[in-house]
């Protein structure tokens, strides 16, 4: 079992850690999140990267920054879980990729891209993953209306005649 | 003048003969992306059975088919691939729009899901329901075999008059607020807790 002290001898104090249910959770800053993460893998045994997600914080009570960015790790062999959260903000989010660690980030980080519009530094194919390629906005952002701007009224229409 | 005729032939207007050919052999062309699809399925499958209508022979290939079942909802990045299999289909041919969410977006009202396939493809006949019943499936295969017995021209003359789109105009509330929040700022002779209102509103919705 990975120990927050140890951690926190490590990459410095401003490691928290807290949980709900039986999550343990640990706030990271966004600066140190790769070295953590490799560390956690490397050292920890943490092999697998089970989910990865974001969260946009707008108008959340007491919330201090935009979005939380979130890693679900597990150890395979001993069963422990361990779940990282770390924290960016406009104008420019942006965190680095994790691909070289556990390769299953890769379509998560897209999606998370394509969502909220998070860039991840390194990773080799950021692309939209669900949303069309020309889409212009990131819907999963708090401030994106729930019907869109329009885009989805922004198509040629075919009539009877012309067909 | 009497004109013997043989016992098998009968008179009638082509266009009604091409017409009950027609309405008796539909090629459905299954485009379906939801839940709708499989009600679709049992439609043609043995207990309702829609090969007792004419209508049974589904193909997959927009090139073999003459009628459109719009099965499901349609997002977005999926209204150029319906657009395209309508486009591909040979003359003559129809459209059925089967469920709430093919005719009007149905509980979905997101940013992805297109409103309604009629606002962007011509359609013939729509199925209420969420999901239809196969039977009313059936109940619209019929009604469209008896509308094209009923106009069709063998030529397909009677496509041609329907030159407008069908679908309602895209008109959002979110985008009827935005209107009345600019013209509040605009006109400024409301009282400012009002435009303050308006423009927080604003704000909120669209950042
Ligand atoms: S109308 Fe209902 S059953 Fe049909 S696709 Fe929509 S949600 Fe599914």
């Amino acid at each position: 079992m990975v120990e927050l002290s140890e951690l926190q001898a490590k990459f410095g104090s401003e490691l928290a850690e807290s949980s709900f249910r039986d999550n343990r959770r640990i706030d990271v800053p966004a600066a140190k999140l790769f070295e953590i993460l490799s560390s956690l893998k490397n050292d920890y045994g943490f092999n697998s990267l089970i989910d990865m997600t974001a969260v946009d914080y707008l108008e959340y009570e007491g919330a201090a920054d935009r979005f939380g960015v979130v890693y679900m790790l597990l150890d395979i062999f001993s069963g422990e879980r361990l779940i990282i959260r770390t924290a960016v903000n406009l104008p420019d989010p942006k965190l680095p990729s994790v691909y070289s660690l556990w390769r299953g980030c890769d379509w998560l980080e897209r999606e998370i891209f394509d969502m909220f519009g998070i860039v991840f530094e390194g990773h080799p194919d950021l692309r939209r993953i669900l949303m069309p390629e020309e889409f212009a906005a990131f819907p999963l952002r708090k401030d994106y209306p729930l019907k869109g701007r329009g885009e989805r009224h922004n198509f040629p229409v075919i009539t009877r005649s012309g067909s | 003048m009497a004109v013997g005729l043989p016992e098998n032939v009968f008179m009638t207007r082509l266009d009604a003969a091409a017409s009950w050919a027609r309405s008796n052999s539909l090629w459905p062309m299954p485009f379906a992306t939801a839940c709708c699809g499989i009600e679709l399925m049992a439609t043609a499958a043995s207990r309702h059975d829609l090969a007792r209508f004419g209508a049974e022979v589904m193909r997959f290939s927009p090139r073999q088919c003459d009628l459109l079942i719009v099965a499901g909802r349609v997002v977005m990045k999926m209204l150029p691939v319906l657009q395209r299999i309508w486009l591909q289909m040979p003359e003559p041919k129809w459209c059925i729009s089967m469920g709430a969410c093919a005719c009007s977006g149905g509980v979905f009202d997101t940013y992805a899901v297109v409103q309604g396939v009629d606002r962007f493809i011509p359609v013939d006949m729509y199925v209420p329901g969420c999901p239809p019943r196969p039977e009313q499936l059936i109940a619209a295969i019929m009604d469209m075999q008896a509308k094209v017995r009923r106009t069709g021209t063998v030529n397909g003359t009677e496509f041609m008059a329907r030159d407008t789109p069908m679908g309602p105009e895209p008109f959002e509330s979110e985008e009827r607020y935005r209107i009345q929040d600019a013209n509040l700022v605009q006109l400024g002779g409301f009282s400012a807790a009002m435009t303050a209102a308006g423009l927080k509103r604003g704000a909120a919705n669209h950042g």
